[in-house]
């Protein structure tokens, strides 16, 4: 049988407020266990929330950002559970009134093309604490450092057909959070972390399959592990005649399975009812306009605009825009330089490659935009060949000066003088009168592959510093007078 | 100046007196520490006594006094419900559950008397989680009524009625979530303000239901309720359901002038089921008020009757919640040797819970559950919307709606323990106060059998100046505040 997979994912994304949603704790990764809980995050009792406006704020850019229709009046409620890292035994989280409704988001896939997906609603809410298994022997330790953290959760239809739309769809929404400044999106540290929602239906059916989801996925690599192992486990038993049973499910990284997480089959009933203790966020038009305003230009448009600006590949654009900081350095050196296309193949080849060999990111790049932007000026003007200006990078990268500077100091010039370069092609000429009595004894073809032979021992005369393009002119007719 | 005296004395005497410096903060606050010590072990009404802390507050206090200075409540020895949280001073909540509990800070009301130069001489005995009308739920034993100790003093702030009946202290705090404030004032004579929904901050008041939670002044005049009103008041930013609305200040605001004040009363509350002597002294004191120029106006509250079963949905549901906190991980009681988690939670819980509470949770969580939702929690809020519409219409006529604040006069312990809805009748006529938001408060009306009866005065929102204004002109016509319990049988 072939099965089709359908998926929705739901993403939590926790906001980069400095406090908490409800209370004033500071929400820095890291801190010592219950350093960063106040009395507000560990529920005590007469204890009350009051709504860090921040958070909101971040929320409204999230639902602009993907052009959804943000909820005019949106209600917290409380979700009923006992857990032991849930200090009030209830979480405050939006139910029936979210901050965020529907809106579509569109998804640019590896052939640049776009795939919409629907996004049903994102709403906010408080994170709970950690449970710590691995402190106390034979007792559980529990640190409410996340108590209380401003999570938005975002929730699409199930609109996914294969795992890699639903990795295309992650990183546009790190993407996205990242150039709106509300989440660092940090999947390590579990600023974003994914549950995912999988079925199997056959192929060309409309009706869904029984699902299963996994909870929190924390690395596009997994996501897409995760899927694609779910999906033979589905198919398997499909494929057998059995049924899926509807439940929560864990991916295990190591073994590169999912088992299942709740042993017993009980559906929770939540109870959730409108939180008492917090008064309704009402958002008027003037303030929606204000948060507008303060967008920053979006993934979608900086790619449309890359395009139409400095005439890159949608494939080049795709992958300068994701990331802000690699966006902006593009923009300064293809400005600087005036060469956008060198200036993409020198960031996405060369200086991507260095970053990944030595495991930086772009922001401890040590090579500054105008930097770059000089050893391109100095490609697109002749200046340097390409296999010298690799020279120059690597001694850009080890900090020994500006483009200029370095060729300078190495005479990297290359040698675009016609009459040194005569000089240099006249000498190996002379030099190698059996080489040159084979060319013209040769066809076309072998000419052209000997004509490498000479080209080579110029370069080696000139350290590489002989222009190639002109060598190769003088160089072809000073054989064509030969013979 | 002999002890007996300042007993029964009002806060506004006791002002007047410690600004003339005819008695000190020290002075007064042992005095009443000597009461609360001769009286207390058979009323039980206090739970906890502070005493070196309030020496060190009054000696404060006078220092203040002397230097020419002083606040509202300077030098006033008072005593807090023991809902209220107060930093490094243990907060039971009248529950097993919270036996030990001290906190780490204190409650917005607490820190503003404080300020204010209120003495805190200890905290109140109180129905469990304000959970009752008897006060006979508190895990720390039943309170008496000073007016007969075989009758309970009403709830769930029977404690700080006791205590302000009986002398130990001339101002108290409570909270009315139902009525906790107004039926204990009734049964024990004395005048209890519930404030509107908002006007007080429920920052560090251990919660019941939250949306009807709210925290007033028991005295034995409506000027002193005045006087406490505007030092509790006002928005707190850490509570944001605190209204930003400004706090009069309603004792100079006083205005015994009522003439053509139109005081409405709902028929639904004067029909046959009210008991005739209730009525009989209610009736009374509103001709009083009619006397001074106010006019009697029947009006409507046609959905009132559904007030019980709506409260009774709404409370119980928000409690479910509020008190789910009370796991034992954290704080409060914890159970021997849990086995597991689940063990932890049930006996934790069975065992630090008493029965009342156990029943409201699990009627909460009934109300709350997939499937009952919309039948109960749902059609309670949209029923709630139809009884504040009623009054708010209501409002459109008259100024002040007038009724009993209890269906009858104290009664003996554990006549209605046995059945819930009976002890749930307590509160009739004035759970529709709460589910509204409204103020409302209870003034003594007089006694029925030797046992104090009080009328309840409602109030538009935010307006508990004209019901403060109409209670203070009935104590001036009339000396119903004036009685006092004569606590026979009491060592004094």
């Amino acid at each position: 049988m072939s099965w089709e997979i359908v998926m929705g994912l739901e993403v939590h994304l926790q906001l980069a407020t400095q406090s908490k949603i409800f209370s004033g704790s500071a929400t820095q990764f890291g801190a010592a266990p219950n350093q960063q809980a106040d009395a507000v995050d560990l529920g005590m009792p007469g204890m009350l929330p009051v709504l860090n406006e921040e958070a909101v704020r971040y929320a409204v850019k999230f639902g602009l950002g993907i052009g959804a229709k943000i909820g005019k009046r949106s209600v917290f409620d409380r979700k009923n559970y006992f857990y032991p890292d849930l200090p009030k035994g209830y979480q405050v989280s939006q139910f029936f009134s979210p901050i965020v409704c529907e809106g579509v988001f569109d998804v640019p896939l590896e052939d640049g093309s776009l795939y919409p997906i629907r996004i049903t609603r994102a709403h906010l809410e408080e994170d709970a604490g950690k449970s710590v298994h691995d402190i106390f022997s034979h007792e559980t330790g529990i640190d409410l450092n996340r108590a209380g953290t401003p999570l938005l959760e975002i929730v699409t239809e199930p609109d996914f057909r294969s795992a890699e739309q639903a990795v295309a769809y992650l990183k546009a929404l790190h993407s996205l959070v990242t150039y709106l400044g509300i989440s660092d999106g940090n999947m390590a540290e579990g600023s974003m972390r994914c549950d995912i929602n999988i079925s199997l239906r056959e192929k060309g059916s409309d009706e869904l399959g029984t699902r299963t989801e996994i909870k929190n996925v924390n690395s596009f690599r997994f996501v897409e592990r995760a899927i694609h192992c779910e999906y033979e486990r589905q198919a398997d038993i499909l494929d057998a005649g059995g049924r899926i049973t509807q439940e929560t499910r864990l991916y295990d990284a190591e073994q590169n399975t999912t088992r299942s997480m709740r042993s017993k089959e009980v559906a929770n009933d939540y109870r959730y009812f409108p939180e008492p203790d917090l008064l309704p966020i009402v958002i008027d038009d003037s303030y929606i306009e204000s948060v507008r305003q303060s967008l920053p230009e979006l993934p979608a448009a900086k790619r449309a605009r890359f395009i139409a600006e400095y005439d890159l590949t949608e494939y080049d654009t795709n992958l300068l825009v994701p990331n802000h900081a690699v966006a902006d350095y593009f923009e300064a050196v293809a400005k600087s330089s005036g060469a956008p296309k060198l200036a993409a193949n020198w960031i996405l080849g060369d200086l991507s490659a260095a970053l990944n060999r030595s495991e930086l990111s772009i922001d401890a790049n040590p090579i500054s935009a105008e930097r770059l932007a000089g050893l391109v000026s100095r490609i697109s003007d002749g200046t340097l060949s390409s296999k010298l200006a690799k020279q120059v990078f690597e001694a850009l990268w080890n900090e020994e000066g500006d483009t200029d500077e370095i060729i300078a100091a190495r005479g990297l010039k290359q040698v675009s003088d016609s009459g040194a370069l005569e000089a240099m092609v006249d000498e190996v000429i002379a030099n190698n009168p059996d080489q040159v009595a084979q060319y013209i004894a040769a066809d076309d073809a072998k000419r052209k592959k000997l004509s490498g032979f000479f080209v080579g021992q110029i370069m080696k005369a000139s350290k590489g510093q002989a222009n190639p393009q002109m060598l190769n002119e003088l160089l072809l007719k000073k054989l064509e007078d030969q013979s | 100046m002999s002890d007996e005296s300042v007993f029964g004395m009002s806060v506004s005497a006791l002002q007047t007196m410690l600004r003339e410096r005819s008695v000190s903060s020290v002075e007064l606050t042992q005095v009443f520490l000597k009461r609360i010590a001769a009286v207390n072990e058979s009323l039980n009404a206090v739970v906890t006594v502070c005493a070196d802390q309030a020496l060190e507050q009054a000696q404060e206090a006078d220092a203040t006094i002397s230097r020419g200075e002083h606040q509202s409540l300077t030098g006033i020895p008072i005593l807090h419900k023991d809902i209220f949280c107060t930093q490094g001073v243990r907060t039971t909540c009248g529950s097993k559950m919270l036996e030990d509990f001290v906190p780490a800070y204190d409650a917005t009301v607490v820190t503003k008397m404080k300020a204010e130069g209120a003495i805190m001489l200890g905290k109140c005995n109180m129905d469990e989680f304000a959970m009752g009308s008897s006060n006979e739920t508190s895990y720390f034993g039943t309170v008496k009524n000073p007016w007969n100790l075989d009758c309970v003093p009403g709830g769930s702030s029977g404690g700080s009625a006791a205590a302000v009946s009986a002398g130990m202290a001339p101002l108290v705090t409570g909270t009315d979530t139902g009525g906790s404030i107004r039926q204990p004032a009734s049964l024990c004579g004395l005048t209890g303000l519930k404030p509107t929904y908002g006007r007080v901050s429920r920052l560090g008041i251990i919660a019941f239901a939250s949306s009807l939670d709210q925290a007033g002044p028991m005295a034995h005049t409506a000027e002193d309720c005045a006087i406490a009103l505007s030092a509790m008041s006002g928005i707190d930013p850490g509570d944001s359901t605190s209204a930003d609305i400004p706090v009069p200040d309603f004792h100079s605001a006083l205005d015994t002038q009522i003439d053509g004040l139109r005081i409405g009363l709902p028929r639904e509350f004067f029909n046959e089921s009210l008991d005739d002597a209730v009525r009989e002294r209610v009736m009374a004191a509103l001709a009083e008020l009619e006397k001074a120029g106010a006019v009697l106006v029947d009006i409507d509250l046609p959905h009132s009757h559904y007030a019980i079963a709506t409260y009774y949905v709404i409370a119980p549901a928000e409690a479910s919640a509020n008190l789910a906190r009370y796991d034992g991980v954290r704080f409060g009681y914890r159970c021997e040797a849990p086995t597991d988690l689940e063990d932890l939670y049930l006996r934790s819980r069975s065992e630090g819970f008493g029965e009342e509470v156990q029943r409201r949770i699990l009627v909460g969580t009934y109300a709350l559950s997939a499937g009952f939702y919309d039948a109960y929690f749902n059609k309670a809020q949209q029923v709630r919307r139809v009884i504040t519409e009623d009054f708010h219409r209501a409002f459109e006529q008259v100024d002040v709606i007038a009724g009993p604040s209890a269906p009858g006069v104290a009664f003996p312990f554990g006549a209605k323990q046995v059945d819930p809805v009976a002890m749930y009748m307590e509160d009739i006529y004035t759970l529709a106060v709460n589910l509204a938001g409204l103020p409302g408060l209870s003034a003594p009306a007089g006694l029925i059998d030797g046992m104090p009866v009080g009328i309840q005065l409602i109030g538009k929102p935010f307006d508990e100046q004209t019901i403060l204004n109409a209670a203070h002109r009935l104590q001036t016509e009339t000396d119903f505040h004036m009685a006092r319990p004569t606590l026979q049988g009491l060592a004094s």
